[in-house]
């Protein structure tokens, strides 16, 4: 499915929207994230892969601050986020408003989806227009059913998501991240807890945005997919980029050992 | 506020709390045992083939558990008495009233835990050639145990907290002395102050176990 | 068992009863909304990250949950009036607890719902942009709420079986009518089997309501 070649528009207009300078990340005694520097340009497309443990899923959640760094800071349109107290450069405080319009330009993905239970379908797409945005309901149910559409689900508006299929919430999850029209979309593993057979409907929804030009970081296991989506692959390993460049050169042509043998125990079973 | 609390009296009338305390461990104590032990057997009369029993059981829990315990210790002191023909003592209405409550309170733990256990389990069992009340013994009730441990101490909380109605009763249990010293001394809040605390110290522990066992229950999964 | 049965005495007296059920009735409402009020409270200062506001409230809830609710009774009607120099009311003093009392247990079951709904709703609410204000109130408290609804209606029941201690302090609700009835009658196993027989009906009726509400909350699943 992934041997044909897509047409994607190349990143025009360099400008990084995020930059990101010493980040690092602690939990408890586990030192996850060991310093990283890094700037996402508009129409740019990251994939980040890395071994389980390697930090990667965390590196994602400190971008929109599900995860607080421990240190570093994160500059959104060149702005540093959070505030400091004079004397105290390493003590970054973030403020709850602050955070909540981080979130509205930089959505989120999640490996298990994180759909509402209590709503439908519709509901859960007009959420975060509705109570963040404050936009009235006949708006937000209009863009709601737009991006509905979009992923292919306009027909299940009215359902509950817990009868839908794994995929189908997935899809749904992807509609409500993009009602909120964010300028960066972060996408957590998001085939990770699928079956096998509802992967590939997720991922075409994902090669679509892609081909619309969006920009978006993408942590996955699925490598090939990998490459032919990204224009930037990341291989994170101890909580450090240890290789960064074009999926040829990452995925195809690696420059370090640890790559290599990462790579060689995805494609030891492939044909 | 300029009310003083009378630290002296407290000192001085505490061992007459602690002869109702050893009162109120005398009810506890057997009306716990003897309510779970007679929970086991409704129970199993309540999960039985037989719906004259399954029925009865059930009858007899829900009326327990649907009534005001303070009701059930009065109805066993002056109504009970009636029918029976014989004069019961406070102390005797009190245990009865309370065991028989926790008899009903015991049946649905031991219900609980058997019908949690998994049928595997019986299969199991049964496979091996066991008959109905060996597997019941010697697989399911040990594992029932375990599991309602919790649930039976939280018991023994409920049921040392409702010791205390039989006061109402005039068994001279911890509360029952409280309430007669209070008014004697006219120093209410001291006394019974000091009683809301013995209480504490006695149930805290059980709560505190109870709260252990779940914990260390849900850390294994 | 030569009794004879004789409930003429009582069925006369009907109008007693049934002023003590609309009383039992009454504080038990007024108790279950101030508990829900205190509960809420405890709960959000419980749930709260500041050590100094969880602190209390912890306490507050342990103490009450482990000692008996007559204590807290005669404690409200005798010994606060003492220290605060002022006279309770029965019904103010069986108010205050209830109230108290069943604030603290309703406080656990709040938090229990609240802890209970898992991370990534709490998450995907983040994720969104929404305030923790606004997530608590869109997302997690809907959630919650079905989840706390069994335990929360398991809470309210105990506390109308509660109430009855409420004629420990001369307050005419049900049980309190009955023992004037049974001064006036003698008849003390007709009138408590009676009064016990009247809250079974309350308590089950309320229990098929409580199911049928339960049913519509959780529709969505």
């Amino acid at each position: 499915m992934q041997a044909e070649t897509l047409s994607m528009p190349e990143p025009t207009r360099p400008a990084p929207i995020l930059q990101v300078s010493g980040l690092h990340k602690w939990f408890g005694a586990l030192h996850v994230l060991r310093g990283i520097d890094f700037s996402v340009e508009a129409g740019e497309r990251i994939a980040i892969i890395g071994g389980s443990g390697s930090g990667k899923s965390t590196f994602l959640r400190c971008l929109n601050f599900m995860e607080t760094p421990s240190s570093g800071r994160i500059a959104l349109d060149g702005t540093p986020l959070g505030r400091t107290t004079a004397g105290k450069p390493d003590e970054v405080r973030y403020p709850e408003s602050e955070l909540c319009r981080v979130r509205e330009r930089v959505g989120m993905v999640f490996q298990q989806f994180n759909l509402f239970p209590h709503m439908t379908v519709l509901e859960n797409a007009m959420e975060g227009l509705v109570t963040v945005k404050r936009m009235k309901k006949g708006q937000a149910r209009e863009r709601a059913l737009r991006e509905l559409h979009k992923v292919g689900l306009g027909e299940k508006t009215d359902v509950y998501p817990g009868r839908l299929s794994g995929g189908q919430q997935q899809r749904v999850a992807i509609a409500r991240a993009l009602a909120m029209e964010p300028e960066i979309l972060l996408f957590d593993e998001p085939t990770s807890s699928l079956d096998p057979e509802l992967v590939g409907e997720v991922l075409r929804v994902i090669r679509q945005l892609a081909e619309e030009g969006r920009t978006m970081l993408l942590v996955t296991h699925e490598l090939g997919f990998a490459y032919h989506f990204a224009t930037k692959v990341i291989f994170l390993a101890d909580g450090v980029f240890h290789e960064v460049g074009t999926p040829d050169e990452v995925l195809k042509h690696p420059g370090q050992e640890r790559t290599r043998a990462f790579l060689d125990r995805f494609t030891e079973f492939s044909f | 506020m300029e009310y003083s609390f009378d630290a002296a009296l407290v000192v001085e009338t505490f061992p007459i709390l602690m002869r109702g305390f050893l009162v109120t461990l005398e009810l506890w104590l057997p009306s716990l045992a003897i309510g779970l032990a007679a929970g086991l057997l409704l129970a199993l009369a309540r999960l039985s083939g037989s719906r004259l029993l399954r029925g009865g059981s059930l009858a007899y829990i829900e009326l327990f558990r649907d009534t005001p315990v303070l009701i059930q210790l009065i109805w066993f002191y002056y109504a009970f008495p009636i029918i029976i023909g014989v004069q019961l003592s406070p102390f005797t209405a009190a245990l009865l009233g309370l065991a028989l409550n926790t008899s009903a309170y015991g049946a649905e733990i031991f219900r609980g835990g058997i019908q949690s256990i998994a049928r595997g389990q019986w299969e199991g069992a049964k496979a091996l050639g066991m008959r109905h009340a060996d597997v019941l013994r010697r697989i399911i009730l040990p594992q029932v145990f375990k599991l309602m441990l919790p649930a039976f101490t939280n018991r023994a909380v409920e049921v040392a907290k409702m010791s205390s109605l039989a006061s109402v009763l005039s068994v001279h249990e911890l509360m029952y002395q409280g309430r007669l010293l209070s008014s004697t001394y006219y120093r209410p809040f001291e006394i019974l102050t000091t009683v809301a605390v013995v209480y504490f110290v006695l149930i805290y522990p059980a709560t505190f176990l109870s709260m252990t066992l779940e914990r260390r229950m849900a850390g294994k999964g | 068992m030569t009794y004879q049965w004789d409930f003429s005495p009582i069925l006369a007296r009907w109008p007693m009863l049934l002023d003590g059920l609309f009383n039992t009735v009454k504080i038990a409402v007024i108790a279950i909304i101030l508990g829900v009020m205190v509960g809420l409270v405890l709960a959000l200062l419980r749930l709260s990250p500041r050590r100094y506001l969880r602190l209390p409230s912890s306490v507050f809830v342990e103490f009450y949950r482990n000692t008996p609710p007559i204590v807290h009774f005669f404690w409200f009607f005798y010994a606060l009036p003492v220290v605060l120099n002022i006279s309770l009311d029965p019904l103010i003093a069986a108010v205050l607890a209830l109230s108290t009392q069943s604030g603290a247990f309703y406080a656990e079951v709040f938090r229990g719902g609240i802890q209970s709904i898992e991370r990534g709703q709490w998450e995907g609410a983040k994720a969104l942009g929404m305030s923790h204000a606004q997530l608590m109130r869109r997302i997690i408290l809907p959630q919650a709420a079905t989840r706390m609804f069994a335990p929360f209606v398991e809470r309210s029941f105990e506390l109308v079986k509660t109430t009855a201690l409420a004629s420990t302090l001369a307050y005419g609700e049900l049980l309190y009518r009955a023992m004037m009835v049974n001064s006036e009658t003698f008849r003390p196993l007709e009138v408590y089997t009676t009064v016990a027989l009247l809250y079974l009906v309350l308590l089950v009726s309320c229990s098929g309501l409580a199911r049928l509400a339960e049913a519509r909350l959780t529709a969505y699943r």
